[in-house]
């Protein structure tokens, strides 16, 4: 058997977090619309969020069933495969991207299909599944408002719940007025015109294909029952119209019982688009005749994820529910966007998510101030700084196993660090180098204030002065006061 | 509640590394603010640093030691006050995690035993203190900013804004957006210095709209970050140490 090769959409020849973000910062456009956008949605959160009395006993819920959901993920996918089986699905295990990519390719191909209708979906996106559909010469119409002006646009999406958040209403005037052959010639910005545009677009997609792929928010194990949140009805659509049903999931995302939807339809919502409850929640089990799909496959994808459940402190990343929240409340995020991050997974939970599939911590967990919003705000209490840290550790272990040159090895940060924690491990070496810094700051020290830094310190002074080291630490001064 | 307890009769100062280096002047308020609310100060020399930023850049198993030093200087200490949120916050939140990490059981419950008695010194002047009122005069306008650490993993809450809404003299005007993060994360700060600057400019962009003439937070890390900006822009704002405003009076 050959080994799982893990592949997250973005991540090759994506630039260095600091690199990508540069750019992004420099673009007004995309820095007013984000801007907007999150602030918008985070005050909306927090007041639907308010409404509950009982919200932290929700979000501890939350955060311990998907512990136990975990601790026992063999057993319950295993029931949640029984279940689905016994409904009249089918059920397929898939270890990485291309595995997923082609069990969905060769249903699709065996129905005869070229072309395909997708709800929205992170987890086919994660894998790439359009790309490589595309190969095999079947076309995948996106049918997610937000999603459809992506793949028209050619771009990749910026955020988990609103991919297009990066755009605003003229950009998506100007998308649709090009590229969709049934708009009206004279089609306005007003989102009613733009969605009437994508709606008579979409409607003739839903009434002809014959195949529809969604992923899943949660399946029940003990019912088999699969269930996809949304807010546009495009996703019922394309999960009761077509003859064949596909739906990819990560394995996270069972659950043990039908009860437990009750936490996570309350959470959802609330964090993720600020609603009390969200316009569709569709659930569906198995084939019904007369009903819906006549084929139904559930497709279960771990393409990293029992990596990321071996170790103790990251397993939590696999609670999220995908609401988003962590990134609207993100002043890294609202800044940079969601491409900085190169990623199919953006924001905080993206710098912990991706690294962990794919095993290569590189830039991401340091996109971060650790200034915990996320984490307060995380409806499964992911402790996303505490991940951060966590995986910083693993790649500075990296770095020190990988072959450098012996230059780099002295020169770097790690040779700065170790000697710092020396001197701190020392009360006579930190007071020396209490002095030392007093004496070797005089040829930076302009005016009473240090304006240039060398080297990797540079940064630091590019848009911000340094008070100079004063003259008499504390320390000095408690020893010679009377 | 806690304000009808005894209040300690001593306190050992966890001044930080960093304070200790570069902000001598709070730690001299923090003395003077104590002793004239009754409390002796101890200072044990054998203190460095508490290995926050070693931890937070991903070199754990460097900051073992320095996890091990703090244990051995302040284990003793029926309190420890220190005029850092952040570097409380690696105490009471992370030095756990060091420890296990470190495979030291003994050290662990040490770290347990302690830490908890580690406050940060509007937590202990408050809870512990029971004190709001602190006898202070500044006749200055100020804004507040409330740093991540204290704000979102010790919780301090409104504690350092009833303290200094009880000084006299003072006008503190609310800083609006006061919950977002100044930027500076450590060596985030550097690492990510363009993000970093993007964060920092509009923190010193609603510092500036309250017309205030002192920035004042309860973590000189955040006010080096933010006065950096102010100070290179020629802005007229200074940034304070809450300490030292605490610690002035009319005599002053």
């Amino acid at each position: 058997m050959t080994e799982p090769h893990v592949h997250v959409a973005g991540v090759d020849g994506a630039p260095p977090f600091p690199e990508a973000a540069r750019a992004a910062l420099a673009d007004a456009q995309l820095r007013h619309n984000l801007g907007h956008a999150t602030h918008t949605i985070r005050a909306k959160r927090a007041k639907v969020v308010a409404e509950l009395p009982d919200w932290e006993a929700l979000r501890e819920a939350g955060r311990a069933l998907k512990e136990r959901v975990l601790r026992h993920l063999d057993a319950h996918l295993v029931e949640l495969e029984a279940a689905v089986v016994r409904a009249g699905g089918t059920v397929h295990w898939a270890r990485d991207a291309d595995e997923c990519n082609r069990i969905v390719g060769d249903l699709v191909a065996a129905h005869g299909a070229t072309e395909v209708v997708k709800a929205k979906s992170l987890t086919t996106e994660e894998i790439g599944l359009n790309e490589a559909l595309a190969q095999r010469g079947i076309h995948a119409w996106e049918t997610d408002l937000a999603q459809l002006i992506i793949q028209l646009s050619d771009d990749t999406p910026s955020h988990i719940l609103v991919p297009a958040i990066h755009k605003n209403r003229e950009q998506i005037r100007e998308l649709f007025a090009r590229t969709l052959a049934d708009a009206p010639a004279d089609l306005s910005d007003d989102p009613r015109a733009l969605a009437e545009t994508a709606r008579r677009h979409l409607r003739r997609l839903f009434l002809e294909t014959r195949v529809g792929i969604s992923g899943v928010n949660f399946a029940v194990a003990e019912t088999g029952t699969v269930s996809v949140v949304e807010s546009e009805g495009n996703g019922r659509m394309c999960t009761t119209l077509p003859e064949v049903l596909i739906s990819v999931m990560g394995i996270e995302k069972v659950i043990p019982t039908w009860q437990d939807l009750e936490v996570y339809l309350q959470l959802l919502p609330r964090s993720s688009t600020a609603e009390r409850m969200n316009p569709y929640t569709s659930l569906w089990t198995g084939t019904t005749d007369g009903d819906g799909p006549r084929a139904f496959h559930l497709v279960l994808l771990d393409n990293g994820r029992t990596n990321v459940l071996a170790d103790e402190i990251g397993r939590q990343t696999l609670n999220c529910i995908r609401c988003s929240a962590c990134l609207n409340v993100c002043p890294v995020y609202e800044r940079t966007g969601g491409h900085a991050y190169g990623s199919t997974y953006p924001g905080p939970i993206g710098a912990i998510l991706t690294p962990q599939l794919t095993g290569l911590a590189g830039s991401l967990p340091y996109a971060s101030s650790l200034c915990g919003a996320c984490y307060e705000v995380c409806p499964v209490k992911i402790n996303i700084p505490e991940v951060l840290v966590h995986l910083r550790r693993e790649e500075v272990r990296r770095e020190a196993q990988a072959p450098a040159s012996w230059r780099e090895r002295v020169s770097g940060e790690h040779a700065a660090m170790r000697a710092l924690a020396r001197v701190f491990a020392n009360r006579r070496l930190y007071e020396a180098a209490q002095r030392a810094g007093r004496v070797g700051q005089w040829p930076l020290v302009r005016d009473g204030r240090i304006q240039h830094l060398p080297g990797s310190l540079a940064g630091w002074t590019s848009m911000r002065d340094l008070p100079p080291v004063p003259s008499q630490s504390f320390r000095e001064w408690w020893r010679q006061r009377p | 509640m806690t304000g009808r307890r005894q209040p300690p009769a001593r306190a050992a100062l966890f001044i930080t590394c960093f304070n200790d280096t570069m902000f001598p002047q709070t730690g001299r308020a923090v003395v003077a603010l104590l002793e004239r609310l009754g409390v002796g100060v101890e200072f044990p020399l054998e203190q460095t640093c508490c290995g926050q930023m070693h931890f937070n850049t991903g070199y754990a198993d460097e900051t073992i030691p320095l996890v091990r030093r703090f244990v051995d200087v302040f284990g003793d200490s029926e309190v420890v006050v220190s005029p850092s949120a952040s570097c409380v916050a690696m105490v009471r939140e992370y030095y756990g995690r060091v420890a296990q990490l470190a495979g030291d059981a003994g050290l662990a419950r040490a770290v347990e035993e302690l830490s908890p008695r580690v406050l940060e010194l509007t937590e202990f002047v408050v809870d512990r203190l029971g004190r709001e009122d602190v006898g202070a005069f500044f006749p200055r306008r100020v804004t507040y900013h409330p740093t991540c650490h204290g704000l979102r993993m010790l919780r301090v809450g409104d504690r350092p804004l009833r303290l200094l809404r009880a000084v006299q003299g003072i006008e503190v005007i609310e800083l609006p957006e006061a919950e977002e993060c100044c930027g500076f994360g450590g060596t985030f700060a550097v690492k990510n210095a363009d993000t970093s600057i993007a964060m920092l400019t509009d923190k010193v962009r609603t510092i500036l709209d309250t017309g205030a003439e002192v920035c004042v937070a309860a973590d000189n890390s955040c006010l080096m970050h933010i006065g950096g900006a102010l100070s290179r822009q020629r802005a007229g704002v200074r940034t304070m140490h809450i300490a030292e405003i605490l610690a002035a009076t009319a005599d002053d």
